[in-house]
């Protein structure tokens, strides 16, 4: 181990394989973990170390590759699907692997399918004599459900639904696992019976013979070439031309076209939304807040093993390591105390969303408004916070981050996609909105509203009281200055949206108008509830080998570096004073020296192995140029001989003076 | 422009469905052609060379860049007659082939620490070049790592046994004839990276490698036969390069941020999603308060950046006048503000390009777009030529130099003339910027007196910290480094006040008027929107009221809505042309979605209908279960 690093563990003010525990849920999880990592590590069939040097192509049969002996692997190891080793081998995988979608389809058969066609899907889905997809976006819309364009009409003579793309725009484009592999996929389509539109609904649709793969009659389907990342895999484009599919193929335990043609209901039409609300949670903790923790895992260690200038520059010490440096210390640590906060918060989440779901079984819908506003609200902060966290730590490594042996860039390039995928977050962060400003309203009129914006109807204070630096490390001082910038740009929306709608613009005039500021609200609301979670974790702690004591450093960074990042908000209105905002700053900058002495620990808690990282910078041993040096020696560019110099170079360097 | 864009040999494949090797391929192919064409069209101005240059590559990188662009001019201004007599006609007619080899594994920014050392020999007269550590192995160099067959290679010159810092060395590293690497030399590409896939960035480790007394480069310093150092008389014309290509990096800020404003608003205004009133039409998603939000505050940065790299290139050009008649006085304040300038745009840039991307949804996401490519070629300047905090910190050391000179009773010329104010201010207790300044939001000029406070504000204050932390402990650098986080927040407001500045006196010379009124909405666009992100400063500097930051807020608002009819106009005078531009969203004629299924159908996973990896893995794992 490279002695820079070595002697930032050995002064760790706290046990980290305490902390790993608690990460994890305790020990026997550490343990299962560890043991589930290794079988796999083992393996060389899972071996990512040539992926940054492969092609499209390459990388896409790899992925399946992967895919397939991983079903193998499971039976040998009697892993199952639903058992808890599966979160352990995807976190580990981290989503380099083809047919998730197929996990996408079984799941959205499992809570939208009646129980005859759970039955008859799942076991076909399960042994993979189909491979699934989920194809809702189209060409045109993403977002926005409604306005998909695909149709599907119910003839009556045949039985069966005819589904269309009738315009380009229409084409389903982006859907994963579609481009080249499924058999089957998930059609989102407006239905249609006796010329009446009944909305968006699910199809199952065979799209590829299960002879020879083709593309069945009427579709056409491929890849949609290539992205700023997941090349492993075939997002792909269907069009679809008079496919017919029986009637029994629209997924129908919420709704359902009878033989006459009849269309029934029964429950809530927001069930649809169900599936992708929880989806929008099931994303977080493997496909972005993990990405964060690595890649400050990365620019941590990085940071500690790289020396550049001297602190005193005539003294005859060594360069200094750049963590030292104050201006590093603000990018990383600030992200490194977000990954724990986003740890902390999509647990909370987690254990929102399973009791919601369980009412949601039974058929009790009470709690969706405020779930889906979770749910939203929440996805649109931590992506935009991750994405931004992984390319600060990024653009902390200097030149070497830019070197995809960094593994850097494709974290970035991986996390950023979460802004968009399931809702993009401007939209998002608006639908919150919607719920907090009828929340509000409710609340002025004195109405119940849910627990999670009670606060919204808490008496306004006058002043913060805080007088001295040290007041600022009081999680009730920071808690209610996030309280009060909350409500505050809620009510000041609520108030102009109200003024413009009385003097006479439209409604939905008056609704955009306001979107700026609405969105703003909904974030300071996540970023609130965010901070008010971890102090509320940290409380729960013992202080058993040090872990409350640094969580609270941790927490109180996260809330101090909110409050320094956006002090303009804190500002207004006088609840904080000018003064106050220089003790802030002054504790901020105070607890960055406090927790750097044990960043390097707190980054070996998150335990990545250095398989999973494939950093030659962030590696556990620090032996980051040896590492360097001889992976780029394996680079495909040094093993074989480019063919440009002959034809090119070989010309120019020899011939030019004769042709000039 | 045409004569590129017309020549059939400068066209091939979508560059997006081609491998790393493929790329390298054609570039070299593109550069080989561009260097006969330029000798067929007798094109000799460097100026000339760099837009024909950006034409055949599209603003991309290409191998022979560093040949051209420090090989070439480093021969030229640090060789000796008589070195320019072996190497520049060769290298002119490419028979040498060039890099700079400057940055090792361990060391950028800070060049004195790099470790490659260069001995002298008297018995033979000959350097001895080594790479002594695994750290020291040059790493990154632009066609070093197949393309050149020498490179200028930075090494600590070691004679008569005493080190004499850093000086620059001619070295052959590849046979001529057969471009295998010579005995001594190990060399080649460092590896995949986060764009630039066209160009071999190259490793390169000498062990025991020697090369003539006559292959360092001596017009400055010179080692004699015996082995005697004779130092060079001024060190500080190397300003004058940095100052160069820091200028044009403020100019690829302005231009890579116009590129994706153009996509991004010419894609807002084709696609339609959503509803804004029930019943209605899908409307334009530009139509939306916070697309307009997101894009329209970039345009004008875009515009801005635009009128500071102009400036900064007069400014060099005027100053470069003046340094060849031997005033340096002015190279400092635009040593220091260049290096400031070259951080806070490649920052916002970066950051704007990525915020124009994600307006575009998931179609931004895709090669096609244009915007991937666009960001990754832009944002390794936020750490190429100086990394930008380093940048930022060499700012504020000139911003405090000149707070102590106004302190000590001198007055300060140039940009930081605000500073001046200060000492009349200093004789009342409370800090410069309680000065009651009175803000008149719709007129530029009264908004750069409100960024002047705010920067003074902020140097006021970091100065004080620095002081603070001086009588606290011990040593200068210890409580520069715990000043540090304040200094850049310092440089940064210094930074975007000039930025306003130079923008709103960019105003009076537009004699059109209708062209006069949009670019000071741009201007007072720009202005708002940087006050209504840092509201923290203006607030708690006592600059803005309030009541002032509610209506600046508003105000933003409304120009969105006043900007909304004339955007696609704006992004049109850039005047990208479709093939520059590379995007499928971004096109004139906004025809997406056609040409977006057009172009999917050629991407490599399409070559066949059943993919190999169905029969190879998927066939039998469902034959098996």
């Amino acid at each position: 181990v490279n002695p820079d690093l070595a002697s930032e563990r050995l002064t760790a003010s706290f046990s980290v394989e305490e902390l790993t525990a608690r990460l994890d849920g305790g020990a026997e999880h550490t343990r299962m973990r560890r043991a589930i990592v290794g079988a796999i590590e083992s393996d060389p069939v899972f071996s990512r170390e040539n992926q940054y040097f492969q092609s499209q192509n390459e990388r896409y049969e790899a992925a399946v590759r992967r895919a397939v002996y991983l079903q193998k692997k499971m039976r040998e190891m009697g892993w199952t699907e639903n058992g808890p080793e599966v979160k352990c081998i995807y976190r580990w995988l981290s989503g380099d692997i083809a047919l998730l979608l197929h996990r996408i389809f079984m799941r959205s058969i499992s809570v939208l399918g009646s129980e005859k066609q759970v039955a008859k899907w799942i076991p076909l889905a399960t042994d993979y004599q189909i491979i699934g997809s989920y194809a809702q976006t189209e060409l045109g819309h993403g977002t926005y459900l409604q306005g998909l364009e695909t149709t599907a009409i119910f003839d009556i003579a045949t039985q069966e639904f005819i589904l269309n793309t009738p315009k380009i725009s229409a084409m389903k484009w982006w859907p994963g696992d579609m481009g080249r592999s499924a058999t089957h996929t998930v059609v989102f389509a407006q239905l249609y019976v006796h010329g009446k539109c009944y909305g968006v609904h699910p199809f199952i649709v065979q799209i590829r013979s299960l002879q020879d793969h083709l593309p069945c009659p009427g579709v056409t389907v491929g890849d949609i070439g290539p992205k700023m990342n997941f090349e492993h895999v075939d997002n792909g484009y269907l069009m679809l031309q008079n496919v017919r599919i029986p009637r029994e193929n629209m997924l129908s335990k919420f709704c359902e076209v009878q033989p006459d043609g009849t269309y029934v209901r029964w429950g809530s039409q927001k069930i649809n939304y169900f599936t992708m609300t929880a989806v929008r949670i099931s994303i977080l903790s493997e496909e972005v807040i993990l990405p964060l923790m690595k890649a400050c895992t990365i620019a941590v260690r990085y940071s500690a093993v790289r020396r550049q200038s001297k602190l005193k520059p005539f003294s005859g010490e060594q360069e200094a390591k750049i963590l030292d440096y104050q201006t590093q210390q603000q990018k990383l640590l600030p992200q490194l105390a977000a990954a724990y906060a986003f740890h902390f918060i999509n647990i909370y989440l987690h254990e929102l969303f399973n009791s919601g779901y369980q009412e949601i079984q039974g058929r009790n819908f009470d709690s969706l408004p405020e779930l889906h506003a979770f749910s939203s609200g929440f996805k649109a902060m931590v992506t935009q916070y991750c994405t931004s966290g992984v390319e600060i730590c990024l653009r902390a490594c200097g030149g070497h981050g830019y070197s995809l042996l960094s593994g850097l860039p494709s974290l970035y390039t991986k996390v950023l996609a979460s802004c968009i995928y399931e809702g993009e977050n401007t939209v998002l962060f608006l639908q919150t909105a919607r719920f907090l400003i009828k929340c509000f309203k409710a609340a002025s009129a004195g109405q119940p509203i849910p627990p999670s914006v009670t606060y919204l109807s808490s008496t306004k204070p006058r002043e913060c009281p805080a007088k001295d630096k040290l007041d600022f490390l009081n999680p009730d001082i920071y808690m209610k200055a996030y309280e009060q910038t909350a409500i505050r740009l809620l009510s000041s929306s609520a108030a102009k949206l109200q003024h413009l709608i009385l003097s006479g613009v439209e409604k939905h005039e008056a609704w955009n108008q306001c979107t700026v500021q609405l969105a703003k609200a909904a974030k300071a609301h996540c970023h609130y509830l965010t901070v008010k979670n971890f102090v509320a974790t940290v409380e729960k702690l013992d202080n058993k080998a040090g872990i409350q004591k640094i969580m609270k450093h941790l927490c109180d960074l996260f809330a101090l570096h909110g409050i320094f990042s956006n002090a303009g908000d804190f500002l207004y209105d006088g609840y904080l004073s000018g003064a106050q905002m220089d003790l802030v700053t002054a504790s901020y900058l105070d607890l960055l020296a406090v927790i750097r002495k044990d960043a390097v620990p707190l980054v070996d808690a998150f335990d990545f192995t250095d398989k999973s990282l494939n950093s030659a910078l962030g590696a556990y041993d620090g032996q980051v140029y040896q590492r360097l040096y001889e992976w780029a020696q394996k680079s495909p560019s040094n093993l074989q001989v480019s063919p440009a110099y002959a034809k090119y170079l070989k010309p120019l360097l020899q011939n030019t003076l004769s042709k000039l | 422009e045409a004569l590129v864009i017309n020549d059939p040999d400068f066209q091939h494949e979508d560059l997006n469905f081609l491998s790393r090797s493929q790329r390298y391929e054609q570039a070299i192919r593109k550069s080989a052609l561009m260097v006969m064409k330029l000798r067929e069209y007798g094109i000799a101005d460097p100026e000339e060379i760099y837009w024909f240059k950006s034409f055949v590559h599209r603003g991309r990188p290409e191998p022979l860049d560093l040949h051209l662009g420090m090989f070439l001019p480093t021969l030229l201004t640090q060789a000796t007659p008589e070195q320019q007599n072996r190497f520049f006609m060769p290298a002119w007619n490419l028979e040498i082939i060039g890099t700079y080899a400057q940055t090792e594994m361990g060391h950028g920014t800070h060049l004195r620490g790099l470790e490659t050392t260069a001995t002298y020999d008297p018995a033979t007269q000959e350097f001895i070049l080594n790479s002594p550590t695994v750290t020291s192995i040059k790493w990154w160099p632009g066609g070093l790592g197949k393309t050149s067959n020498h490179a200028i290679v930075l090494a600590q010159l070691y004679t008569q046994g005493q080190c004499k810092g850093l000086h620059a060395f001619i070295v052959p590293i590849r046979q001529l004839g057969t471009h295998e690497p010579l005995p001594g030399i190990t060399v080649g590409d460092i590896g995949p990276k986060f764009g630039y896939d066209e160009m071999d960035n190259g490793y390169l480790k000498m062990d025991n490698f020697r090369i003539p007394r006559e292959n360092m480069l001596m017009k400055y310093a010179q080692v004699e036969p015996d082995g005697t150092y004779v130092k060079p008389l001024n060190d500080k014309l190397t300003y004058g390069t940095m100052v160069f290509i820091r200028s044009i990096i403020v100019g690829d800020s302005a231009r890579s941020l116009s590129r994706a404003c153009t996509i991004a608003i010419r894609y807002s205004a084709v696609r339609h999603q959503s509803e804004l009133k029930a019943g209605e039409p899908e409307p334009q998603i530009l139509d939306y308060q916070t697309q307009q939000y997101k894009l329209f505050p970039l345009l004008a940065t875009a515009y801005a950046f635009h009128f500071v790299g102009a400036y900064i290139k007069d400014t060099y050009h005027r100053i470069s006048g003046d340094i060849s008649e031997g005033d340096l006085s002015e190279l400092p304040e635009l040593h220091a503000l260049t290096a400031g300038l070259k951080a806070f745009t490649s920052w916002t840039a970066n950051a704007g390009i990525e915020e124009c991307r994600m307006a575009c949804g998931g179609h931004g996401y895709s090669r096609c777009s244009g915007l991937p490519d666009i960001y990754v070629t832009f944002t390794p300047s936020c750490t190429y030529e100086g990394e930008n905090t380093v940048m930022m910190l060499q700012t504020a050391r000139f911003l405090v130099k000149s707070y102590t000179q106004v302190i000590s009773g001198q007055r300060v010329t140039g940009m930081v003339s605000y500073l001046n104010d200060l000492s009349t201010q200093r004789i009342q207790p409370q800090r410069v910027a309680a000065r009651p300044v009175t803000v008149r939001i719709n007129d530029p000029v009264s908004l750069v007196e409100a960024y002047k406070a705010r920067a003074a504000w902020l140097v006021e204050a970091a100065e004080k910290n620095l002081q603070a932390e001086l009588n606290h402990r011990k040593s200068k650098e210890d409580a520069w480094n715990r000043t540090s986080v304040d200094l850049v927040r310092a440089s940064e407001a210094h930074c975007h006040y000039v930025i306003v500045k130079l923008f709103t006196a960019k105003l009076s010379e537009i004699s059109n008027a209708a062209v006069r009124a949009v670019m000071t909405e741009l201007c007072l666009l720009y202005a708002l929107y940087g006050i209504s992100k840092n509201t923290g400063d203006f607030l708690q500097a006592g600059i803005l009221t309030d009541t002032q930051i509610n209506q600046v807020n508003q105000r933003v608002k409304e120009l969105l809505a006043v900007i909304r009819p004339n955007a696609v106009a704006l992004v049109d005078s850039f005047d990208f042309r479709d093939d520059h531009l590379g995007s499928v969203l971004g096109r004139y004629d906004g025809n997406i979605y056609e040409t977006m299924f057009e172009w999917a159908k050629k991407s490599p996973l399409n070559r066949t209908e059943v993919h190999e990896s169905f029969h190879k893995h998927l066939k039998p794992m469902q034959a098996k279960l």
